[in-house]
């Protein structure tokens, strides 16, 4: 196996090696550690992924229940790449048509809460919620608020487990703990393959801790010849037995949007 | 703005269904339709403080939305006609245009031209500061449906703060329940005497500014209105067969408002306060109370806020909106299930007299077009000497059937 790029030395241990002299320094500048290297495996899934700018999407979610009932959403997404700091999200209701017209808007934050506000169409009323109820489920899915808002790095602390083969890929095995004490989750163990660094599973623990759902990733597709989006994502409940397939259609990437169309005073004109 | 009752509603409803009736989502992505049909029954668990008022009732809404975007979604035109059939109160049984305007979108503003809706306000229990907007009293005593108003209105966008101004040409009056209707005044209000105070009545034509701005977690809007107010003073009147009745008067007033909401993890603090003069001497009144959220109560995925809120107007108990002195308590409970089941349950408390108006909102969808909600208001220990007491036995428990489109 190749040396993954991030061991071969590089500046970093060339300026450790300068600050010898100073006195006070470690001896290596490998990330070598299960934590760092869990950290560093990601931060370089996120560097491959910089420069996306913005992105539109359509999402089609189906729930179903174990008697094989079925329940469908549809939604639009827009997304905006946060430039210092986290990624601003919109998202837009089409189906069920009670709920349709209604907008959740979301500005991630590095260091503290996100930011979300709500429209209701029927009053046209602007709502600035509360977002700390990340654990709770999304339309009733088996994606809960905190498995669709972003994944900024500072979120968790991370641990690298071992390599292991998923679906005929080399894949990094990382576990990441989340950081707020809100979150529903103890642990998630996550795969990415070591070629494009895509995240391909997640298996999530909750706070019995005992392993509550699983998330698998398919049909990856590049856009802009780089940019790595799944068509499909499926998050089974082991202890429900209920699923929720989310499809993900009509990519488009660096579609030109910017920080005015997710202001919170034009959501009553979001569409 | 009238329009002629009932039938009106039939046409609309008649048109619309063949227009929707067998047809799946428009491809067409620029014009997109959709609205709502619904029947509505309501059950007053008392008899009636007069014999013209009906223990039930029963109505038909149809409120269809059409829209259509142009020039890469910076034009867009928005219809929303609004009609009800009521089968007991022909007051009841009106025809609206909620919304008919085109919106221009640019870089950092957006104008609007017509018929629109705008929501101003933090707070759960009433809305003081939300003055754009003809209250459609005869929908529902909560004050939440409003009549379409006409407006220029102009939005800024700047790192100062988002800046609305509005010109309102063409007043609305306020829509009140008939004479077989129940939850209204006694005696009953004649809108057909309704008395302006300005030579202009009507035709006055009104302004209103606002600026509203985020602080990190802090949200504060200020806002100043001069024109004729949607709120009347209803005084003592006759009708012309020697009937006592109440008569509105519609004044020109100057208000200027505060909003202010905060923020921090689970809580959201909240207060409205507004000050008006031109009608009587000035008065002020204020909302301002806080929402908690736990949320995966008992690991469910379901959050349950508590909310409480103090009510304050400093006219004291005898005008509109009767909540001088107010506690309000509230529960807003969430499911998050598959079928969006919500509720909300609340108290309003007279802080002396300790009349009480409880309410439940709730709802839940019903496969994948159908809602159900259910509305039940109870009033207990009013005293003769509440403004409510009027409807101190309109108790009642409200069914509502939708099908969404």
């Amino acid at each position: 196996m190749a040396t993954p790029s991030f061991l071969k030395p590089k500046r970093p241990v060339l300026l450790l090696i300068a600050c010898l002299g100073l006195g006070a320094v470690p001896l290596t500048g490998y990330p070598d550690t299960p934590a760092e290297r869990g950290l560093a495996i990601v931060t370089e899934a996120d560097r491959r992924d910089a420069g996306w700018g913005s992105l539109s999407a359509d999402l089609t979610m189906v729930l179903s229940n174990q008697a094989g009932q079925q329940s469908k959403r549809l939604l639009r997404l827009r997304l905006l790449a946060g430039q210092d700091d986290g990624n601003k999200t919109l998202l837009m209701f089409d189906h069920p048509t009670d709920v349709k017209g209604t907008v959740l808007l979301t500005h991630a934050h590095k260091g503290h809460d996100d930011d979300q506000w709500l429209y209701l169409p029927a009053l046209k009323r602007v709502k600035r919620i509360v977002a700390a109820q990340k654990a709770g489920s999304f339309m009733g899915s088996e994606f809960a608020y905190e498995d669709i808002s972003g994944q900024e790095i500072a979120r968790y602390t991370y641990r690298y487990l071992r390599d292991d083969i998923y679906e005929g890929l080399d894949c990094f095995v990382v576990e990441r703990y989340p950081v707020d004490k809100n979150s529903g989750y103890t642990r998630q163990v996550a795969w990415l393959d070591k070629a494009e660094y895509r995240l391909w599973k997640v298996e999530y623990y909750d706070r019995k801790p005992a392993l509550l759902k699983t998330l698998t990733m398919s049909q990856y597709a590049p856009y802009l010849s780089r940019y790595w989006r799944p068509g499909e994502m499926r998050m089974q409940n082991h202890q429900s037995g209920k699923s929720t397939l989310l499809t993900l259609t009509n990519y488009h990437l660096r579609t030109g949007l910017r920080d005015s169309d997710f202001h919170p005073g034009v959501l009553d004109q979001a569409h | 703005m009238r329009f002629p009752r009932g039938s009106y509603g039939l046409v609309i409803l008649s048109v619309w269904v063949h227009l929707v009736g067998g047809l799946v989502r428009p491809t067409h992505a620029a014009v997109t339709w959709g609205g709502f049909i619904a029947a509505e029954g309501r059950f007053f668990t008392q008899a009636a403080v007069l014999p013209e008022q009906r223990d039930y009732d029963f109505s038909l809404v149809v409120q269809p939305e059409l829209s259509y975007a142009w020039a890469n979604e910076r034009d867009r035109l928005t219809f929303v006609p609004f009609a009800r059939l009521d089968q007991q109160d022909s007051h009841r049984t009106h025809g609206d245009i909620r919304e008919l305007y085109w919106l221009h979108t640019g870089e950092q503003w957006k104008l609007r031209f017509g018929i629109a809706k705008v929501f101003w306000g933090v707070t759960e229990s009433q809305h003081l500061v939300d003055i754009i907007n003809q209250t459609d009293l005869v929908e529902n005593i909560d004050g939440e449906d409003k009549l379409g108003q006409p407006m220029v209105n102009l939005t800024l966008l700047r790192s100062w703060g988002t800046l609305d101004l509005f010109v309102l040409p063409g007043f609305r009056e306020r829509t009140f329940p008939g004479k077989h209707g129940r939850l209204r005044t006694i005696p009953r209000v004649d809108p057909d005497q309704a008395l302006f105070t300005s030579r202009l009545g009507r035709a006055h034509v009104d302004a209103a500014i606002r600026w509203a701005h985020r602080f990190g977690d802090w949200d504060v809007g200020l806002a100043h209105f001069y024109g004729t107010s949607r709120e009347p003073l209803l005084l003592p009147g006759m009708a012309g067969t020697r009937q006592p009745v109440l008569v509105p008067r519609y004044d020109v007033v100057n208000q200027t408002s505060l909003d202010l909401q905060w923020t921090t993890g689970s809580w959201l603090w909240k207060l409205e306060a507004m000050t008006r003069s031109g009608q009587g001497d000035r008065f002020a009144a204020l909302t301002t109370g806080f929402e908690y959220t736990f949320g995966n109560v008992l690991a469910s995925g379901a959050t349950l806020g508590v909310l409480a809120e103090y009510l304050y107007d400093s006219r004291g108990r005898a005008f509109p909106p009767f909540f001088a002195d107010h506690i309000f308590l509230g529960l807003r409970l969430a499911l998050n299930d598959v079928q969006s089941t919500e509720a909300l349950i609340g108290t309003i408390t007279a802080r002396r007299s300790g009349a009480t108006l409880f309410s439940i909102e709730a709802s839940r969808r019903m496969g994948e077009h159908w809602k159900l909600s259910l509305e039940v208001r109870v009033l207990a220990h009013v005293p003769a000497s509440d403004p409510v007491f009027s409807i101190r036995r309109d108790d009642y428990v409200q069914l509502e059937l939708a099908r969404y489109f």
